[in-house]
């Protein structure tokens, strides 16, 4: 059933109370306008998020919805797609929530291939407890949990998650809401986990962290768009990416042959490449690129759980209790106290 | 008939008893949880009533020899109803020295002792701390010691069978078996029979087992090594079909069995702890059913993933034990919070931490009552018995979906891996669970009102991602009356703490009462709850024998309490609560009902003895 909505159709009557300028608005516009365009009926849909600002998500759409407890949204969201293939499952998650309190759910998450599509606002600091430095924060940063500067390492959020072997793994940009819709399309297309990391601006704990990406000339130089099928150049074609030495490498395109450059195929089986290209960045400070890294097929959780139930139906009959009971064996005791093994 | 006085018979050869008690006791790689159920199946075959106990190291192999990697089984089988698996065992079956050491010092005076003389050489004999060999210096006086070279014979019997290297001994708990039929005078076609199926993939084997299985038993008969025998005539139990069950098993079928009689599809998703991951074996077996299971990535993904489940309209259940359900703690109160059924089942084991993995203690009531952030009292219920574990599980599933509200189910390692005769009920006269998804918006204008509460069990519709007008946000965050839109505001925070708790103390009101068992005048109550049931039932009666009065009562409901409860506490002078903790029930009793109790508390990783319980009562009724 195609149904006709807009936009309106997905907003609630709640108030939305991000802070003015958050990003988090950007996305939710495009994620209702997304959904509208599909046509599915609203009912279908199921928003489940942890605990961050991104997390309060799901009040603002009118679809089903959980805002449950830091980082076990992906738990939640596996337990909705595993009994209940016929629902579109969402997950809205945050640097925070997902890779640090929730790291371990997200990985498994991955690596089942749950039917669930994870949005993952990436803002690289924590906001909603006024701006610790979060599992994405660069080396060095000053915040109030950090004032001599953060020692931690931080993760590169596609790595990680091709690294679990995510069958979809794709990165966009708040503000740049044509390429979100065009992530959002492919990975709603994809039968099993998407990931999509989102830079999303945190104007008042971390602003301009993507300003590389996002600023009128900063990102003619650094945006590389990776486009299924097409040589990876950017920079208005005066650099490459070509692999040397095992790795993703940027080089001037005029000082290679252009057969040499490496061609992007979201499509290859193996991880590897794709997460060479990942390792082209390490937070959004220079060349970073964006669109579709991995887009892969594999049978999906709840696939292969509802494969195993149909086959014992088919082959064991539908379950009957009364056999259960009895399937350890029984004895009975007559009337007269006499026992017969049965 | 009391459980204390075995009663002896006189005959020629074979001693009649009402009851015996029977260990088999051996190295973890002996084979002896396998020779004690088959002993226990033969028996009931046979027509005894009887209750089971396995005690296995918490370690997969121990070294072979040593202390800890002794493994028993204990069973009572009994002319008359049992209640327990039995204090004392009358015959110990002792499979090398370490078995002997660990498990000697429990075999009543004047006990039978079969010992395989084979184990008892000087490694095994170092390995179990023996100075010197107990066989031969005057340890066992006062028993009556069969010893049998059962390395030897076993090797003899199945020469012929086609196993060889290590098979050849692996048999000789089939030896074992085959020597205590023919002592406990057990049937051996049931156990042949099972041998076949059993090992019907590999006839050696088979072969092999049945080989060592009739030569132990031909060993009894023929050789002089005892003239006597012993029997216990079959109980008369009422007429029906029975099968023998354990806890952990019953729980599983249970839930199978709510999941019929509500029409929900089962989802069990948890994380494998010991003792409770044998429900998870047993559900991941039934998918013919409709039963998901999913082994999560940990404890908090296993009720997560449940927690889903329920929201998307599943009879959803996680399991685990106290460790694991101290993980779950956060998931529990936002299932609470979020008003969704939801079964928590743990079954305990000792603690705190790794504690005592592979043994009972009821140590996790205070926890199950109290132990959870924020106000978020839930039902908790708890199983008797092994055979119980079905039926407290479709109570469980009842409440949880009639009230929207997840419900912690105990029960411990003696129920889980203990086993009973059940007598197996009729299907069709357990009622059905009533179940109704909300279809149509409830408030005015066509709005759906998610938190709008039923007039009579205060309980909020349930509306399953799917239906069409329903769309509704849940969340952690405190929601307003009615409508479940966030809300910050005092008074309905106030509302909203207080309707959850009241709906749940209403279950009061859909539960039976506590009932009063044994002397109405009596001036001793004993209480109890979870698995002291047996024993407590079995102390009362050797009481009664002693001309006490004494009556007992059992509580399945832990919260809400009985709503008779109080006054039955009032009208006993005294009342003792026997619990395998530090006295959890009794303080929760005391600052329920402000009145005195005595505890009779055990923390040693093993279920109350009957004599315990008994002697107890009878101090306080001197």
């Amino acid at each position: 059933m195609t149904l006709s909505y807009t936009r309106a159709d997905f907003q609630t009557d709640q108030e939305v109370r991000w802070c003015p300028g958050c990003g988090d608005y950007t996305i939710l516009a495009s994620v209702q306008q997304f959904l509208a365009g599909l046509g599915r009926p609203r009912e279908e849909f199921v928003f489940v998020s942890g605990i961050g600002c991104s997390s309060r998500f799901p009040y603002y759409m009118n679809t089903y919805g959980m805002h449950s407890i830091h980082g076990r949204a992906p738990a939640i969201a596996t337990g909705i797609a595993a009994t209940r293939p016929d629902l579109s499952v969402w997950v809205i998650t945050g640097d925070g929530d997902a890779l640090s309190i929730g790291g371990n759910h997200l990985i498994h998450a991955l690596r089942r291939n749950v039917n669930i599509k994870i949005l993952l606002f990436n803002n690289q600091i924590y906001g909603l407890t006024k701006g610790q430095y979060s599992p994405t924060s660069e080396m060095g940063k000053t915040t109030k949990s950090s004032p001599f500067g953060s020692i931690d390492h931080p993760f590169n959020p596609v790595s990680l998650a091709l690294g679990a072997e995510a069958t979809f793994v794709a990165r966009t940009l708040d503000m740049d809401r044509n390429l979100t819709q065009a992530v959002l399309q492919k990975a709603y297309e994809h039968e099993g986990t998407s990931f999509i990391e989102i830079y999303q601006n945190c104007n008042v704990f971390n602003d301009k962290a993507f300003i590389q990406l996002t600023g009128k000339e900063e990102r003619v130089h650094n945006r590389i768009d990776l486009e299924h099928g097409k040589p990876i150049v950017f920079d208005e074609g005066r650099k490459a990416v070509i692999m040397r030495d095992g790795q993703a490498t940027i080089v001037d395109a005029a000082s290679v042959d252009p057969k040499a450059i490496l061609v992007h195929d979201e499509t290859r089986p193996d991880p590897s490449i794709a997460f060479a290209l990942s390792r082209l960045s390490h937070g959004p400070f220079g060349p970073t690129p964006l669109g579709v890294f991995r887009n892969v097929s594999r049978p999906t959780y709840e696939s292969e759980m509802s494969r195993q139930l149909e086959e014992a139906k088919e082959k064991r009959g539908p379950g009957d209790l009364g056999k259960l009971i009895r399937s350890l064996g029984t004895w009975t005791v007559d009337e007269a106290g006499a026992i017969t093994e049965n | 008939m009391a459980e204390d006085t075995a009663t002896e018979r006189p005959q020629t050869d074979t001693r009649s008893y009402d009851r015996l008690v029977i260990r088999f006791a051996g190295d973890s790689g002996d084979g002896m949880q396998l020779a004690g159920s088959r002993f226990t199946d033969a028996s009931a075959l046979f027509g005894n009533d009887l209750a089971t106990l396995p005690s296995f190291p918490a370690e997969i192999r121990a070294p072979a020899g040593t202390l800890p990697g002794v493994s028993s089984f204990q069973v009572q089988i009994a002319d008359f109803d049992i209640l327990t698996a039995g204090d004392a065992p009358d015959c110990l079956v002792a499979m090398n020295p370490a078995a002997l050491k660990k498990n000697l010092k429990d075999l009543r005076d004047g006990g039978t002792l079969i010992i395989n003389r084979d184990a008892f050489d000087e490694r095994n004999l170092a390995k179990a701390g023996f100075d010197t060999n107990p066989l031969e210096d005057g340890t066992l006086k006062g028993y009556r010691v069969i010893e049998v070279p059962m390395d030897e014979l076993t090797t003899l019997a199945v020469k012929d069978t086609g196993v060889s290297g290590r098979d050849v001994l692996r048999s000789k708990n089939f030896f074992a078996l085959g020597l205590m039929a023919w002592l406990f005078s057990r049937p051996t076609q049931p156990t042949l029979d099972w041998i076949d199926k059993k090992f019907a993939r590999n006839p050696a084997v088979a072969a092999a087992n049945a080989a060592a299985f009739k030569a132990g038993f031909n060993f009894g008969e023929t050789t002089e090594a005892t003239r006597t025998t012993f029997e216990v005539k079959p109980a008369t139990l009422p007429e029906g079909t029975y099968t023998n069950i354990t806890g952990n098993t019953a729980l599983a079928w249970g839930l199978i069995a709510a999941s019929q009689k509500s029409g929900l599809p089962l989802f069990y998703g948890t994380y494998p702890i010991t003792p409770a991951s044998d429900i998870l074996h047993e559900l991941s077996r039934h998918k013919n059913f409709g039963v998901r299971t999913l082994q999560a990535e940990d404890e908090i993904a296993g009720i997560g993933t449940a927690i889903g489940a329920a929201f998307a309209g599943s009879l959803a259940v996680t399991g685990s034990s106290g460790p694991g359900i101290a993980l779950k703690s956060e998931a529990i109160s936002l299932a609470f919070m979020l008003e969704l059924p939801l079964l928590v089942i743990n079954v305990q084991r000792g603690g705190p931490s790794t504690g005592l993995p592979t043994k009972p203690e009821q140590s996790d009531l205070l926890f199950s009552l109290y132990g959870r952030h924020g106000e978020s009292p839930i039902p908790v219920l708890a199983i008797a018995s092994a055979s119980d574990a079905f039926y407290m599980a479709i109570e469980a599933a009842r409440i949880a979906v009639k009230y929207m509200t997840p419900v912690l189910l105990l029960s411990d390692n003696y129920i889980a891996n203990g086993s009973e005769p059940w007598k197996l009920p009729n299907l069709d006269s357990i009622p059905e669970i009533e179940v109704e998804f909300a279809k149509h918006p409830n408030g005015p204008d066509g709005k759906f009102l998610p938190y709008m509460r039923d007039f009579d069990t205060f309980s909020r519709p349930w509306a399953v991602p799917g239906t069409p007008g329903l769309e509704h946000r849940v969340g952690g965050l405190e929601k307003e009356a009615i409508t479940g839109n966030v809300s910050y505001d005092p008074a309905n925070h106030q509302l909203m703490v207080d309707s959850r708790a009241w709906k749940v103390a209403n279950i009061a009101n859909d539960v039976p009462e506590v009932e009063v068992e044994g002397d109405e005048d009596a001036e001793l109550l004993v209480l109890g709850w979870g698995s002291t049931y047996g024993a407590n039932r079995a102390a009362a009666r050797r009481a009664r024998l002693e001309g006490v009065k004494v009556a007992t009562a059992h509580l399945r409901y832990l919260n809400p309490l009985p709503r008779n409860l109080g006054d039955v506490l009032r009208r006993f002078p005294k009342v003792l609560i026997p619990e395998l903790n530090t006295g959890q029930l009794l303080k929760h009793l005391r600052s329920e009902y402000l009145i005195d109790a005595t505890g009779l508390n055990k923390v040693m990783g093993e279920p109350f003895k009957v004599a315990e319980i008994t002697a107890k009562i009878m101090e306080m009724t001197k």
